[in-house]
């Protein structure tokens, strides 16, 4: 399958991701809207760290062996047959947390708005290339299959 | 050849998914004393508390067992093993022959002997017939205030589920503290602080020492210092056992559970073991022991369908740990999160007025157990440095910043993360 690959040495740190990753997963669409309106409000399902002159983009790496898989005890964490990609269900998930406890990259997050359900990349499902990739303006994230 | 599985949650489940990676052809039968195709054990207080409904608390789609071309067997509990002739005996009388089977007979909840228990409206909370039990009796009963022995988790998912029925709660437990097996006294006080404030009461160092009731009916609780507790609802929960029923006093050696090499198989060639029934190995503490959690169970269950399957496969082990919110404050604890004893580290933040504690305990150089409260985000990160037994040194006092993150970590363990595919828990 193909998969985001992170090239942290060309990543400036400048978050064009996250904030494209925010309204992709808002009800808008609007950048405005989704940052000052929206309830719950949408959360990034991307992180960006950086420490000094080291940065990178991460979000869900869509394990071949995924832990959350195994461990959430609702079955709303399923991987997609087609897309190979780790995905959630969000009426199926309850907000127990198990997916964040056993993720070793912490790209799960809790979104404690409205129904508080777990949050999740979801390689923007029906798009060709997942935003974040796409609005990268220095190629710090890629969309590959991977070797 | 014939595969039978005995038991139909998380290990029964992952096995059969695991079989049919490699084999797609031969025959597997499960067999399960329980009259629903699956639903998942921890769902049963969110039943109970009306968050998830009665179709929701499956975790597989029903096509799964034809589309996996599994034999299903419910309401029909294997009662005997013969070992020679590799046959199940059901309690019907029928006989089910095997070439691998696969025991999964996960927790039976351990009951203590109070006087009175026999009363109605004394309940166990393990299975989903005993939340639908206790829902109907609830609503029969009109009940309005309940007791819950154990604070443990199980005990208070249960007060949680009472307390959204407009229940009123109060907890017995007899050790010093709720959560006392994972949570220290600062974890545990912030959510007894956070239950006081619904109006639910925790009472420590306590336990029950007679149920007395009227028509047969609860009604009262006598605790070991002689207070006396109203109630029309008692749920007992303070543990589960591994249900090893079946096999006891048999050739399956056993201890507390069914003991299991790293292939999950038993002392008996072709019979394996997996999930809440089984003592497997602890990589955190190097020991064979129960560890009766849902992914470790999914994992158990999938190693032993890999090796039943005949694709050799090692357990790595696992390790004790937990996620659960409560009160609206998520928490997760992880590996040897309270030690007993001395030569280790605990660094830690704690602001009870907002509701946040976290705590890392390391023990030569590695974290050995962490305690989040109120704060779990990222938190895989450290379970994963746990199950990995990274040194710390070069980044401890890092481990508790708000910007702690994989950049944290040192390069080479950061890259094989990133790059590389992740072995599971």
């Amino acid at each position: 399958m193909k998969k985001i690959i992170i090239r942290e040495e060309y990543c400036m740190g400048c978050r064009l991701c996250e904030v494209h990753c925010l309204v992709q997963h808002s009800k808008t669409k609007n950048i405005i809207k989704a940052y000052k309106g929206e309830y719950p409000k949408p959360i990034p399902r991307i992180i960006v760290e950086e420490k000094g002159y080291v940065s990178f983009a991460l979000q869900c790496r869509h394990c071949e062996d995924g832990p959350c898989l195994e461990a959430c005890i609702t079955g709303a964490m399923y991987r997609d047959k087609k897309t190979g990609a780790i995905l959630l269900n969000e009426d199926k998930c309850i907000g127990c947390w198990m997916c964040i406890m056993v993720c070793p990259f912490g790209v799960i997050s809790r979104n404690g708005e409205g129904k508080k359900i777990a949050s999740k990349c979801d390689l923007c499902m029906g798009e060709k290339v997942p935003i974040c990739v796409k609005n990268c303006p220095n190629e710090a994230i890629v969309y590959e299959e991977k070797k | 050849m014939n595969y039978v599985i005995i038991g139909n949650s998380a290990s029964g489940i992952a096995a059969i998914e695991a079989i049919r990676e490699y084999d797609g052809k031969n025959k597997i039968t499960v067999i399960s004393d329980e009259p629903y195709s699956n639903y998942s054990r921890p769902l049963i207080s969110y039943f109970l508390g009306k968050k998830v409904s009665l179709e929701s608390v499956s975790f597989q789609e029903e096509d799964f067992y034809k589309d996996n071309k599994v034999d299903l067997i419910l309401n029909n509990k294997a009662t005997k093993l013969d070992l020679k002739k590799k046959y199940v005996i059901l309690a019907d009388g029928r006989k089910i022959s095997f070439d691998k089977l696969l025991i999964t007979t996960g927790g039976a909840p351990i009951v203590p002997e109070i006087k009175g228990r026999n009363f109605n409206g004394v309940f166990s909370f393990t299975t989903l017939s005993d939340a639908q039990k206790i829902e109907k009796y609830i609503k029969t009963n009109k009940v309005k205030k309940a007791v819950v022995l154990g604070g443990g988790l199980i005990g208070l998912k249960a007060t949680e589920a009472l307390i959204e029925l407009k229940i009123k709660v109060t907890i017995v437990e007899l050790a010093d503290r709720i959560l006392s097996a994972t949570f220290d006294k600062k974890a545990s006080g912030i959510i007894e602080a956070a239950l006081e404030k619904i109006g639910c009461k925790s009472i420590t160092n306590n336990t029950i020492a007679e149920i007395k009731g009227k028509n047969s009916k609860v009604k009262e609780v006598i605790l070991k210092d002689k207070k006396k507790i109203p109630t029309e609802l008692v749920i007992v929960a303070i543990g589960v056992k591994p249900n090893i029923e079946l096999v006891k006093n048999r050739a399956i050696n056993t201890n507390k559970g069914i003991l299991v090499d790293n292939f999950m198989q038993t002392n008996i060639k072709d019979i394996y073991a997996a999930g809440d029934c089984c003592e497997a190995k602890d990589s955190l503490l190097n020991t064979n022991r129960p560890i009766a959690i849902w992914p470790v169970a999914k994992r158990q269950g999938k190693i032993a369908g890999y090796n039943m399957a005949g694709w050799k496969k090692e357990y790595q082990g696992s390790f004790a740990m937990n996620s659960v919110e409560l009160c609206g404050i998520p928490t997760i604890s992880v590996g040897e999160s309270c030690p007993e004893k001395e030569g280790y580290q605990v660094l830690e933040y704690f602001a009870p007025e907002k509701s946040i504690y976290k705590k890392i305990v390391i023990k030569n150089k590695r974290i050995i157990g962490v305690i989040f409260v109120g704060d779990i985000e990222r938190a895989g990160i450290y379970t994963s440095l746990i199950k990995d037994k990274v040194d710390t040194s070069d980044f401890k006092e890092n481990l508790l910043k708000e910007d702690f993150g994989l950049i944290s970590l040192p390069k080479e363990y950061r890259k094989h993360l990133v790059t590389g595919e992740v072995a599971i828990l």
